[in-house]
């Protein structure tokens, strides 16, 4: 009885494999949420004009890096990259997708969107809690024009791992050594104060419903949501609002091509127009996978890199320079030999 | 226990019973087969129990080797310089689902009894029914409930609760908080509107079987309704009541998705209930899909079986509660 069942067994497997087989045109990949809208947007069309199907899913920037590590996906994705060490212990390679921003929303009585100005130091203080009401002195300093309510802040964050939590916290270590020193940067870390809502969604909802609170999410969400979003003081000293370019002007003075394996955080980046909370979606290889795999995923990047940009566009995503594009095809002829 | 007890005493007997009958070799082999298959089914659930035990302390060994009891007592929770502890989690686990039962068991003991006892025949199957209706309403729904609906509206008596309870002295500090309706308050409340059709299932179920005659007595020697309630129906109904209110809190504890979404998810220990908390179901919820280092994962893992501990010693606390009241009752008779 066992041995029919064994053999039963055998037969089914030998049977998934030749499925699997004909159902070559089938590329499978796992990880970040934050890029999820961008995979599939771009795999949809992708099937429409190759017949090749991306499955993509986004079970978290964690759970990305274990699928790849572990062999089960053709690629993984990460908002936070690896570092060049990890990546060559593993047998990984890495390179960025395209560049998206996140910003500051308030629920404030009176005070419209983009009429909040805040800067990186004060924004560190709030979310420290050593700035605890509305009308301090810090925040009045960079709103002169604003009458601010006499309110206390209620500080919103992200309660689920995220590569926005990330990216956010990354910046505040840039600007505040003592949010380096306290609380550092991660996918989830140690909130001083504040309250933790789920998904971007949550935390929308916080904010919306929160009179006096402060929260920050992702572009596409300000923008889909109509929230009432900061403007900021970026790196220059200038005075910007979130927008593609501003994203794009981050990516455009980080030297993606000279960072080894493309290890570069777009946070509190140079130049006038350079939005400073900027960031960025990885995808991680194996170098070890069969060729025709890695081919697969290369492929359906390079139609992304050079088809896809104005549906990233579409959907709040910045492209990538085309000198970033140039240098990850040479990194792939490089580690991958495609 | 002692009913189970009695079944296999008396399964011998049934099968000689069988024999004896000169029935059909198929009706015994089925018999067998019947037995032996519900015997597979019942192991399968003891199987799978360990199973989880054995994952869960396989997978959470890492933490808790590395943090030693550490862990249970601190309250640090820092993913980013790895330190962990689940003195937070297991605190806020155990506010919420107190604060659950101190609102579902009353209110259960209340639809209960009406059903049973006062709601004129017509009635009672419509509210029987929603309250089935209740419990099948997926808990992301009440989570997507309390956040949107529940929590704003909570909020406008926040400030009332900050000025008259939070004035008391003493239970004062449990009161005090900004008015955001979200918190360990809120999320108490709606893990209590949750588990409610859950025990007041079975309240009506075993009200509604506890024997007319003896109720009836009670009525005749001039019994007022609730004197029936408490004396007659409630001690006849004992067991299975504290069972279905451990059925519910056994829920409390473990419920995630409702709790995740407005319990504030502040991975700090705070005095007040109007301030946000944590549970351990909430934060493995949030963290897990995140948690890319070995400790950080396995961290989470010991929470998990954190909790499964919890709710094992809950369970023994009923059986004993319940062994205790057995015995209180011998005494008296």
């Amino acid at each position: 009885m066992f041995k029919s069942l064994k053999s039963r067994l055998a037969v089914l497997a030998v049977a998934s494999v030749f499925s699997l087989g004909a159902n070559a045109a089938q590329i499978t990949g796992a990880g970040s949420t934050w890029v999820y809208p961008l995979v599939a947007k771009w795999s949809v069309v992708y099937a429409k004009e190759t017949g090749i199907q991306v499955n993509y899913q986004a079970i978290g920037s964690g759970g990305g890096i274990a699928q790849i590590k572990a062999g089960t996906v053709a690629f993984g994705a990460s908002d936070m990259p690896l570092t060049p060490e990890e990546l060559t212990k593993n047998g990984l390679i890495q390179f960025p997708t395209a560049i998206a921003g996140e910003d500051l929303v308030y629920n404030l009585p009176g005070i419209k969107a983009g009429e909040l100005i805040l800067s990186g130091p004060v924004v560190a203080d709030i979310y420290l809690g050593k700035i605890k009401q509305w009308n301090d002195p810090a925040i009045a300093k960079l709103n002169p024009g604003l009458k601010l309510p006499d309110m206390a802040i209620t500080v919103v964050h992200r309660s689920d791992g995220s590569g926005t939590t990330f990216t956010f916290a990354d910046y505040l270590s840039k600007i505040s050594p003592e949010w380096k020193a306290k609380v550092g940067a991660n996918t989830s870390i140690a909130w001083p104060v504040g309250v933790g809502g789920k998904g971007n969604e949550g935390v929308a909802s916080y904010v919306q419903r929160i009179r006096g609170s402060i929260g920050y999410v992702e572009y596409a969400y300000i923008l889909e949501s109509k929230l009432d979003y900061a403007r900021m003081y970026n790196r220059d000293g200038k005075l910007v609002s979130p927008s593609l370019q501003g994203f794009q002007d981050a990516a455009a003075h980080v030297d993606f091509t000279k960072a080894k394996d493309f290890y570069v955080i777009l946070t509190d980046q140079p130049g006038p127009g350079t939005w400073p909370i900027s960031g960025c979606t990885w995808q991680i290889l194996r170098k070890d996978a069969p060729k025709a795999t890695n081919e697969a995923v290369t492929r359906f990047f390079d139609w992304g890199f050079e088809k896809g940009q104005s549906m990233a566009r579409s959907i709040a995503f910045g492209p990538l320079p085309p000198s970033t594009v140039d240098a990850i095809k040479a990194y792939w002829k490089q580690n991958l030999g495609i | 226990m002692k009913a189970s007890e009695a079944a296999r005493d008396a399964q011998p007997i049934a099968a000689t019973a069988d024999k004896n009958s000169a029935g059909p070799r198929a009706r015994i082999s089925a018999d067998f087969l019947f037995r032996n298959l519900s015997a597979a089914v019942a192991m399968l659930v003891a199987i799978s129990l360990l199973g989880i035990l054995i994952a869960l302390w396989r997978e959470g060994w890492e933490a808790l080797h590395h943090f030693g009891w550490r862990f249970l007592v601190s309250t640090s929770w820092n993913p980013v310089s790895e330190h962990f502890g689940a003195l937070v989690f297991i605190v806020g686990t155990l506010i919420s689902s107190a604060i659950a039962l101190v609102i579902a068991v009353p209110v259960s003991f209340g639809i209960a009894l009406f059903i049973s006892e006062m709601a004129p025949r017509w009635l009672r199957n419509p509210v029987s029914a929603a309250i089935e209706l209740l419990a099948a309403i997926p808990s992301i729904i009440y989570g997507m409930w309390g956040l949107l609906v529940f929590a704003p509206w909570f909020s406008n008596f926040e400030p009332w609760i900050n000025d008259h309870l939070g004035a008391l002295p003493g239970i004062g500090l449990l009161f005090q908080g900004p008015p955001m309706g979200i918190g360990m308050l809120s999320a108490g409340i709606v893990l209590g509107i949750m588990i409610i059709p859950f025990i007041a299932a079975i309240m009506r179920d075993v009200f509604l079987i506890t024997p007319a005659p003896l109720k009836e007595s009670a009525y005749a020697m001039g019994a007022t309704k609730w004197e029936v309630a408490r004396k007659v129906i409630l001690p006849y109904t004992r067991t299975a009541v504290t069972g279905g209110i451990f059925l519910g809190l056994g829920r409390a504890l473990g419920e995630t998705m409702a709790v995740t979404f407005i319990i504030g998810n502040a991975n700090n220990l705070s005095a007040s209930l109007l301030m946000p908390g944590s549970s351990i179901a909430s934060v493995i919820a949030n963290e897990f899909t995140e948690a890319t280092t070995h400790l950080y994962k396995s961290a989470l893992l010991a929470l998990g079986l954190i909790l499964f501990v919890i709710t094992f010693i809950v369970l023994v606390l009923a059986k004993l509660l319940l062994l205790r009241l057995d015995r209180m009752e011998g005494r008296k008779a």
